[in-house]
């Protein structure tokens, strides 16, 4: 059971290459490495919180307010953990301007509530919770580790390809400049969505 | 109105919902097999950005941001609810999202059945609380701005789910690798055309 849940998130059931949820935010901060892991450090926190809150509270909601329940409980979880990025990480906060916010309204978070939490015990959803948040930043980091070595040369800002290999330099190499541009970014989560499909042939969709 | 009518125009080309901020990136996906149901969400993501980037553009301004109670009395002019904002916002968004789903329900059944689960999910779409948040990071001078600010965006983002439902609707007769096939190439048209809107980024306004 509990390899399931920890295990299925990452890969065969990834929330943004497999469900579909959770694309919104995934693109826009994946232009450098340190926004990108900072939002999916976030969004695993969210996740498995309002999983675990939600959870425990799934048999005093009534039907008809559950959505509005739920975005209550979501919503103060992201404002505590931008007020926390505010205050610690403010660089990162300015970088990822709106995109925090937008955490409340990541699908792969009511999804999973919706899904998982409210049908299941506590411990169980904060499990699936975490993983799930995991399974999105898993993709989040893999875009924005392409995206940031090819386009700007550095990881985590740190220069990795050699100054010496530029043409300014003399060498032979420029950085991509079209891997930076916003709609680069769906390519490359439409490339990786094409490798994980040929590794797992279950995936491939009916015609 | 010069200004009015270049917000408009910037936010449908320049700074479209769908290519230049991946907003509302799920239900794209999910309700883009055929171009009468991607109109239809389209239409209502119109509606319910009109109708709550203004109230929330108000609640901003006389509630939430620093300063903003003083109408009330001097003595609260110290105050800054903007942490509340999000909680707000939200709450505007999913309340008008349930009365868009009572009016569709009523009177438009068919449309109602076809959009299924994402009506509700309208709540949660991206494009309408990012709208609101942008609203308050761009500091929009008066009302008719945030206006044509929430009819542009609502118009980029049915332009955009309108293109790609047509694109998939051809799509079907085509030969896809079968690992691409369905989301991947979605994602990969998406960027396309989101590359060919990036042609308007050069014009200034």
């Amino acid at each position: 059971m509990f390899k399931k849940i920890f295990l299925e998130p990452l890969f065969k059931g990834n929330p943004i290459t497999v469900l579909v949820l959770g694309i919104c935010s995934a693109l826009a901060v994946t232009v450098k490495l340190e926004p990108a892991l900072v939002m999916a450090l976030s969004v695993i926190i969210v996740t498995g919180f309002s999983s675990l809150i939600l959870s425990f509270l799934r048999n005093t909601i009534p039907n008809r307010i559950r959505i509005i329940v739920q975005l209550v409980v979501v919503a103060t979880l992201v404002i505590i953990v931008d007020q926390i990025l505010r205050a610690y990480a403010y660089n990162v906060s300015k970088q990822l301007s709106v995109f925090v916010g937008l955490i409340i309204t990541n699908c792969i978070i009511m999804g999973r509530i919706e899904a998982f939490a409210l049908g299941n015990k506590p411990w169980p959803s904060f499990v699936d919770g975490l993983t799930n948040g995991a399974g999105y930043g898993l993709i989040l980091v893999a875009v924005a580790f392409i995206r940031e070595l090819l386009g700007s040369g550095t990881l985590l800002g740190v220069q990795i390809i050699p100054q010496s290999w530029y043409m300014t330099n003399g060498g032979f190499y420029e950085n991509n400049g079209l891997i930076i541009l916003p709609p680069m970014a769906l390519i490359i989560l439409g490339i990786v969505i094409w490798i994980q499909r040929s590794i797992s042939k279950g995936l491939i969709e009916k015609q | 109105m010069e200004n009015i009518i270049s917000i408009f125009v910037k936010s449908i080309f320049i700074d479209n919902m769908i290519f230049a901020f991946f907003l509302g990136m799920c239900s794209y996906l999910a309700v883009s097999k055929t171009v009468k149901t991607a109109v239809g969400l389209g239409v209502a993501v119109i509606f319910v950005l009109v109708v709550t980037l203004p109230l929330n553009y108000l609640l901003n301004k006389y509630l939430l941001t620093s300063g903003a109670l003083a109408w009330i009395s001097p003595s609260l002019a110290e105050m800054d609810l903007s942490f509340l904002s999000f909680i707000v916002f939200i709450a505007v968004i999913a309340s008008i999202t349930q009365l868009v789903e009572m009016v569709v329900e009523k009177f438009a059944p068919a449309l109602y059945n076809s959009l299924g689960i994402f009506l509700p999910l309208i709540a949660v779409n991206c494009a309408i609380l990012g709208g609101s948040l942008f609203m308050q990071e761009r500091c929009y001078a008066n009302i008719g701005e945030v206006t044509a600010f929430a009819v542009g965006s609502g118009i980029g983002w049915l332009l955009a789910i309108a293109g790609i439902a047509a694109i998939r609707e051809k799509l079907r007769y085509s030969n896809v690798p079968a690992p691409l096939r369905g989301l991947g190439i979605s994602f990969i048209i998406t960027g396309l055309m989101g590359i060919a809107f990036m042609s308007f980024m050069g014009i200034k306004l």
